[in-house]
């Protein structure tokens, strides 16, 4: 079990689901948390890389830099969705249709 | 270079940060809404950090190991952005739209987002290409959100958000991958280790290269990357717009020239001809073909609106699509020609937007109604905007005829294999002469004819006429530009 495979595999499964979710989902907040799985996804990968690989450990610093980001990126998404339920009293995504596609 | 020696080639930056936390701090002692004061600090340091990027000079070198590139190149693409940031912050001081709002934080993020856009032009290593398209991409989402009470506003940053997010974390795991096949972050690293792998690897790396593909062409909203531009820009306040379709396109187109570039080519160094590339998968092609479906998009869709605002987001999609065109050609030429579009672009595309700003706030609507007469009413306004319509379809004498014919000829000069190229970049010239007309006709052909003329105020026919100016002045007499775009020509190049 203790192999690179198996880690590449569970990171190609989350970046599916997370996949998955953004195109699914039509909840803003669910589709923030599939955006979430593939960035983790991608942090699985650095990790697991960088273990096995017998690299250094640019993949370790690279995961850190990741989780800031999405830290930054999930605060600002989810103000935005505060902002659009205070003003349309709803966070799905298909009713905030003023802007013709 | 080592951490401490790159300070002393890391000024403008400095200074850029320097004016942000000086911008926050006068920001929250001050207590008027219209905050005059931090745009004058933040337009201060601005210029002062221009004046930095022009002195700060030194042979092409990495700062803070590796990290990061210094080089001629990065400095002409920081001096785009700043120029754009300097006009879109005496735009936003003039517009009404931010009435009631309270605008101090937005100069300190316009700030933030020429510091991110200084890292994407000069990021050599994954991390910090990751880093900077983020920092640009989340002060983006707030920028477009930025009038809170407007639904149409929230409406904009939700759906910049949703597709930027998604677009970086598909992004990511490329970088994730490539990272993996390459055992490494940094460019010429990752160049060398990609010339070492075997074919077993080659589908891998495709997918990766694919997958960060999708990253950049959402930050200069190439199709089929493009879907959050016309309602982003439809929605965003105005000035927010016509920043977003120039400055960080440049930077994105940065990256770009810098990435594929450096780690796909062998040669790195821009001094000769006849570069190939060292990677089986042949994203040349794929770039040639996504600029031809980027300008088809962009101005067969640009044909059917009927909101000025909305027909110039399809138009910025467009031109993307033409800037894309010489990427593919793999030579110096094509990075030339694709920067001196960028230098053209930002008059042409600011003016317009600028123009488009004034309208709304006079008319109040931003569909070709409210253009109908312009050009009678307000002489100057129409006159200035008849000036970029010409030179956003490329008609000669203006910088787009210029722009245009220096893409096309990288395009030939590199060969019958991408006269396809050309060839559908000259009939989407012909097919986007109908839009951009059909606002000069509303101008000066609809509508009746008025005895009242109207004349914007001092500041404003000042802003128009300082891009309408160079509109047609480097149209005419454009070595400056030449001269400038040659000495920038110069990438940091690592021969291991």
């Amino acid at each position: 079990m203790d192999s690179l495979q198996t880690y590449l595999f569970i990171s190609a499964i989350l970046f599916s689901l997370g996949l998955y979710g953004v195109i699914t989902r039509r909840n803003g907040i669910a589709v923030l948390m599939g955006i979430e799985l593939i960035l983790n996804s991608a942090n699985i990968n650095f990790i697991a890389f960088a273990r096995f690989g017998g690299m250094n450990l640019s993949g370790q610093v690279f995961a850190l830099f990741v989780i800031i980001m999405a830290a930054a990126e999930a605060a600002v998404a989810l103000a935005i969705i505060i902002n659009i339920f205070n003003n349309l009293q709803t966070v799905n995504i298909d009713e905030a249709q003023q802007l013709k596609l | 270079m080592s951490n401490l020696q790159s300070l002393s080639l890391y000024w403008p930056e400095l200074i850029l940060s320097g004016t942000i936390l000086l911008a926050i701090i006068i920001d929250i002692f001050s207590e008027s809404q219209q905050s005059k004061k931090v745009s004058n600090l933040v337009a201060l340091g601005l210029m002062l950090t221009l004046i930095a990027v022009a002195l700060t000079k030194h042979s092409p070198t990495t700062l803070f190991m590796d990290a990061l590139a210094f080089d001629p190149f990065a400095s002409f693409i920081k001096s785009i952005v700043i120029v754009a940031t300097i006009l879109i912050i005496v735009i936003s001081r003039n517009s009404n739209e931010f009435e009631g709002y309270h605008t101090g934080e937005y100069y300190v993020l316009l700030a933030v987002m020429v510091f991110g856009m200084f890292l994407m032009a000069s990021a050599i290593d994954l991390v910090m290409v990751y880093l900077s398209i983020e920092v640009v991409s989340i002060m983006s989402f707030i920028l477009a959100g930025y009038l809170k009470e407007n639904p149409r506003s929230n409406e904009a940053s939700l759906k910049y958000v949703i597709y930027g997010a998604f677009s970086s974390g598909i992004m990511l795991y490329g970088l994730s991958i490539i990272f993996g096949l390459t055992g490494t972050t940094k460019f010429f690293e990752i160049k060398d280790a990609i010339n070492a792998l075997d074919g077993s690897a080659n589908l891998a790396l495709t997918l990766a290269s694919v997958f960060v593909l999708a990253g950049f062409g959402y930050k200069i909203s190439a199709v089929p990357f493009h879907f959050w531009t016309p309602d982003v820009y439809e929605g965003s306040p105005t000035p927010v717009t016509a920043y977003l379709s120039v400055a960080p396109k440049a930077a994105g187109f940065a990256l770009m020239i810098r990435f594929f570039n450096q780690v796909f080519v062998d040669g790195a160094s821009l001094s000769g001809m006849g570069w190939s590339s060292t990677v089986s998968f042949s994203w040349p092609q794929l770039l040639g073909i996504i600029s031809v479906i980027t300008m088809s998009m962009g101005n067969l869709i640009a044909i059917q609106q009927s909101s000025v605002k909305r027909m110039l987001a399809y138009s910025s999609i467009a031109h993307s699509g033409y800037m894309l065109m010489a990427l593919p050609t793999i030579s110096s030429e094509g990075v030339f020609a694709t920067m001196i579009y960028l230098v053209m672009y930002l008059f042409m595309n600011l003016g317009a937007f600028f123009v488009l700003i004034y309208v709304v706030e006079k008319e109040g609507g931003e569909t070709f109604e409210h253009f109908n007469g312009l050009g009678w009413r307000m002489p100057i306004v129409g006159f200035v905007m008849t000036i970029f319509m010409f030179s956003l379809t490329g008609l000669p004498p203006t910088v787009g005829f210029i722009g245009k014919f220096y893409l096309f000829a990288a395009v030939i000069n590199a060969g019958p294999a991408f006269y396809w190229i050309a060839f559908f970049g000259a009939l989407n010239t012909v097919v986007s002469l109908y839009y951009y007309m059909r606002v000069v006709k509303a101008m000066y052909f609809s509508g009746e004819p008025s005895d009242v003329i109207a004349v914007p105020s001092f500041s404003m026919t000042m802003i128009f006429l300082l891009l309408a100016i160079p509109s047609v002045f480097f149209g005419i007499y454009w070595v400056p530009v030449l001269g400038w775009v040659k000495d920038s020509l110069l990438l940091f190049s690592q021969v291991l």
